[in-house]
């Protein structure tokens, strides 16, 4: 993959981003509610809220709103939220390392279940454990990432209450991070205690995203590496003497592999929008409980200021699967 | 990235799977809310930040208890809507109503150990009737200006009778403020470090998760009973029941009333469902079919509000025909309008309407926005089916309600809430059904001919009487639809004493430990 390649990627990236902000923009103004509406209470006169639309840079035209909102955002200015009063990038900045945490959590916890699943459902191949395997897979794939969050809710939260079910770290623990990175920054700082709360805060909302996700990985390596048993190379090795298993993790998987990380990295973009409603449920602090309040309030700036904050994502995400899928396979290095 | 190995890649990967060791997490168990001296309460929405006054915010009832806890009302109220003094020890007109005399609390200081001082109270009127603020009361607070100092009595002339101001001195965006600070920090700075006078001060607020208060040992009032209060902002019901359930807050509230009956049986748990100033209401426009007088009268005695209460809303909530509740200064108990569906096939068959040849409109209300909107108007549409009334349900959310109202282009009938936590009836059936308000669906010259001159009555009791007869007139006309007084569910630790409280709110400042 060359440079010219990425800066070909990139530069394709920004018609989508103004094909978003395009489409958002107008959408917003042609979905029912009006913010304005919103937040007046019901004794105001028409010229009060004629007041308010003023205040807030709603009473020209659409297309005079887009341009300006345009502009400001080519300047890095993606206005100032009408319900938080806050600028929408320091809103953005200050919220987006928290579902990142969430994501990041999430991810490995998918791919460390989904790769001992598969390795084991391969390795029981026609024995019990690979139907509880599969009946488990397919119990994970039917059931969404929301639901498995309220089931974890009630099963570890409520019936046997081993972990919190809200929020980011206890309310009574003072961190006083200077990232937005709570996780990390704990880590590197050496401040364990604090790690191990905001671990304990995200397993539950992790593990609800990362379930179906895990299910995917296993069902696609399971098949992948089915078919790699069955080539000429492999039995060859076993007939060295090679043991069942350790041709499985040591010659069949790296093979194998290569369609689940695909996978994996499509699907990182899914579990970013899955967050949205999971982190309503646990009511953590990231951006998806964000977007929720601000769909509610109709608060436009920060709607297109998060929105186009998920396609940048998704487009990035994007271009990292095509780089690591290269990676993987030498056959798409070059061109 | 050409010369980075795939076999390094992939042993990378497997580390990385490799890495979660998960059991010496659980070690501690989960997040218990603290006995004692904390208190942790699962609240049912998120506070946007922290200006009482002029945010987009301030408007919305349900931030209220919050503000109330950290910063101080110019006016204060009891549990029962009565009202008591707040940051002002008297509140008053002149003889000829021309001006009000305020009189602020001596000894009251703010967070940072500043006296609250008479600039501060100018102040802050000042600035929440500013034209060029965002205050979206400003209509009201805008009717005073001039205001004089002379010690600790502050004088404003009133520009244009408004008989409420004194009540609105409790009511949204009715929050002193400091000027100093406030001036300082700016409004971006503000929610950052903001400073009240109240009975508590903001110690930590991480947004869309919670707010820890720490008791204001400076505070003017009683002193709170808990040092340490935790708001945490849970707005999804099943995970407030869940915050109970597990132990993790100390109260919750507006759950589903199955959820309080079943977890007010569990040892360890209470509760208290009380009535609050929110009723439900079916509005109507003056549109279409509601122009006939018969079918709105139908429509009306067509509806069993107590078996909605009895069986939708299992007992919790009070059945009401007039737009005020029983703890408003207006509420008539001799307002009634009777469940009599032969009355209504009777009135329906006078404009030709019967089961066969219903009259048709649509209805329209949100879900789950209240409590059993939808399956309300849901058992009211079945019951206007049995008289001769076909309404088809439009379902909307509660930010296109009110585009649509400021617009005047509801449907026919529309369901929504409507609260009044000071009780008067210009903040109920005045902005409700004057025509010349936004918030009015039904406007026709009759209504407003009545309501008009209340405006401006200087004489309490003759306003009074007036609206009581502005209620009896729309309920013989049937302009609009009272429901019932919704009931506020509240679930607590056995070990807490918690105080109802008819505006709905929950204050940490007067609960105790039982």
């Amino acid at each position: 993959m060359s440079s010219a390649y990425l800066l070909k990627r990139l530069l394709w990236a920004l018609p989508t981003l103004l094909g978003v902000a395009v489409v958002v923009f107008v959408l917003l103004r042609v979905v029912p509610g009006d913010p304005i509406a919103m937040m007046t209470p019901p004794g105001a006169r028409a010229e009060d809220i004629a007041r308010l639309r003023q205040i807030y840079g709603l009473d020209t035209s659409i297309a005079r709103q887009f341009f300006t909102w345009l502009g400001q955002v080519a300047r890095g200015d993606f206005g100032t939220s009408i319900s938080l009063r806050e600028r929408v990038i320091s809103l953005v900045v200050g919220k987006l390392p928290a579902t990142l945490e969430l994501v990041l959590v999430a991810m490995p916890l998918a791919v460390a279940l989904g790769l001992a699943l598969a390795l084991a459902a391969v390795y029981f191949r026609g024995r019990w454990p690979e139907l509880v395997i599969d009946g488990f897979t397919g119990l994970s794939l039917a059931i969404p990432d929301f639901l498995w969050a309220l089931l974890f809710v009630l099963l570890l939260g409520v019936m046997f209450p081993v972990l919190p079910i809200s929020g980011r770290l206890d309310p009574g623990i003072d961190s006083d991070p200077r990232t937005g990175f709570y996780l990390l920054e704990s880590i590197v700082t050496g401040r364990f205690a604090i790690a191990r709360a905001l671990i304990q805060h995200l397993l539950l909302p992790a593990a609800a995203l990362a379930l179906p996700l895990a299910a995917g990985i296993t069902r696609i390596l399971k098949s992948s590496l089915l078919e790699v048993m069955n080539q000429d190379y492999v039995t060859l090795v076993r007939v060295k003497g090679y043991s069942r298993a350790r041709v499985l993790v040591r010659v069949a998987l790296r093979n194998a592999l290569i369609p689940a990380l695909t996978l994996t990295g499509v699907q990182f973009t899914f579990l970013v929008g899955g967050t949205v409603l999971i982190e309503y449920i646990f009511s953590y602090p990231g951006i998806g409980n964000l977007a929720i309040g601000a769909v509610i309030q109709r608060d436009l700036p920060l709607i297109q200021g998060l929105v186009l904050t998920f396609a940048v994502i998704f487009i990035v995400t994007n271009l990292l699967v095509d780089m690591t899928y290269a990676l993987l396979n030498p056959r798409l290095r070059q061109g | 990235m050409h010369g980075s190995s795939r076999r390094g890649f992939l042993r990378a990967s497997g580390a990385v799977a490799a890495a979660p060791v998960l059991a010496p997490l659980f070690g501690s168990g989960a997040a218990r809310a603290q006995a004692g001296s904390v208190l942790t309460i699962a609240y049912n929405t998120t506070l946007p930040g922290w200006d009482p006054t002029s945010s987009a915010h301030t408007a919305n009832p349900v931030v209220q208890s919050i503000f109330k806890s950290v910063f101080d009302q110019y006016v204060d109220q009891n549990p029962d809507l009565s009202f008591k003094p707040g940051i002002l020890t008297r509140w008053e007109w002149n003889r000829d109503k021309t001006k009000v005399h305020l009189t602020l609390r001596k000894g009251a200081w703010w967070h940072d150990g500043t006296p609250v001082t008479p600039e501060d109270l100018v102040w802050s009127l000042e600035r929440a009737s500013d034209p060029q603020g965002t205050n979206p009361m400003q209509f009201v607070w805008g009717k005073m200006s001039n205001f004089r100092v002379d010690g600790y009595i502050v004088t404003a002339d009133v520009k244009e009778f408004e008989p409420a101001l004194l009540k609105w001195m409790a009511f949204l965006t009715a929050y002193i403020l400091p000027k100093k600070a406030y001036t300082a920090s700016g409004a971006q700075g503000w929610d950052a470090k903001p400073i009240g006078s109240g009975p508590y001060m903001v110690d930590k607020f991480e947004r869309n998760g919670y707010v820890r208060l720490k008791a204001f040992p400076k505070y003017w009032g009683a002193k709170p009973a808990f040092e340490t209060v935790v708001f945490k902002f849970v707005p999804d019901p099943a995970s407030r029941v869940a915050e109970i359930e597990s132990g993790s807050s100390d109260l919750t509230l507006e759950i589903p009333y199955e959820e309080y009956d079943r977890l007010i049986a569990k040892p360890g748990l209470a509760g208290a469902v009380h009535p609050t100033s929110d009723l439900g209401i079916i509005f109507l426009t003056n549109r279409d079919v509601m122009l006939d007088a018969n079918v709105r009268l139908a429509a009306a005695h067509a509806i069993d509000k107590k078996a909605i209460v009895d069986r939708l809303m299992r007992g919790y909530g009070t059945p009401v025909d007039t737009l005020q509740a029983p703890q408003y200064a207006a509420f008539d108990p001799s307002i009634k309008v009777k469940y009599d569906p032969e009355l209504a096939k009777q009135l329906l068959a006078r404009s030709g309407y019967s089961i066969a040849n219903p009259a048709k409109f649509s209805i329209q209300t949100t879900r789950g926005y209240k409590p059993k909107d939808y399956e309300m108007v849901s058992a009211v549409t079945g019951m206007w089916r049995k008289v001769g009334i076909d309404a088809n349900i439009e379902v909307y959310d509660i930010a296109k309600h009110f585009e649509l109202i400021t617009q005047h282009a509801l449907a026919p009938a529309a369901f929504y809430s409507w609260g009044n936590s000071i009780g008067d009836p210009s903040t109920s059936t005045g902005f409700a059904m004057f025509g010349p308000s936004p918030h009015a669906a039904w406007k026709t010259e009759d209504v407003d001919r009545m309501i008009a001159p209340l405006w401006s009555e200087k004489d309490e009791a003759k306003r009074i009487a007036g609206y009581k007869a502005v209620d009896r007139h729309i309920a013989e006309h049937g302009y609009a639809i009272p429901l019932l007084q919704y009931a506020q569910p509240v679930v607590y630790k056995k070990t807490l004493r918690f105080t109802p409280h008819v505006g709905g709110y929950v204050l940490p400042q007067v609960m105790t430990p039982a």
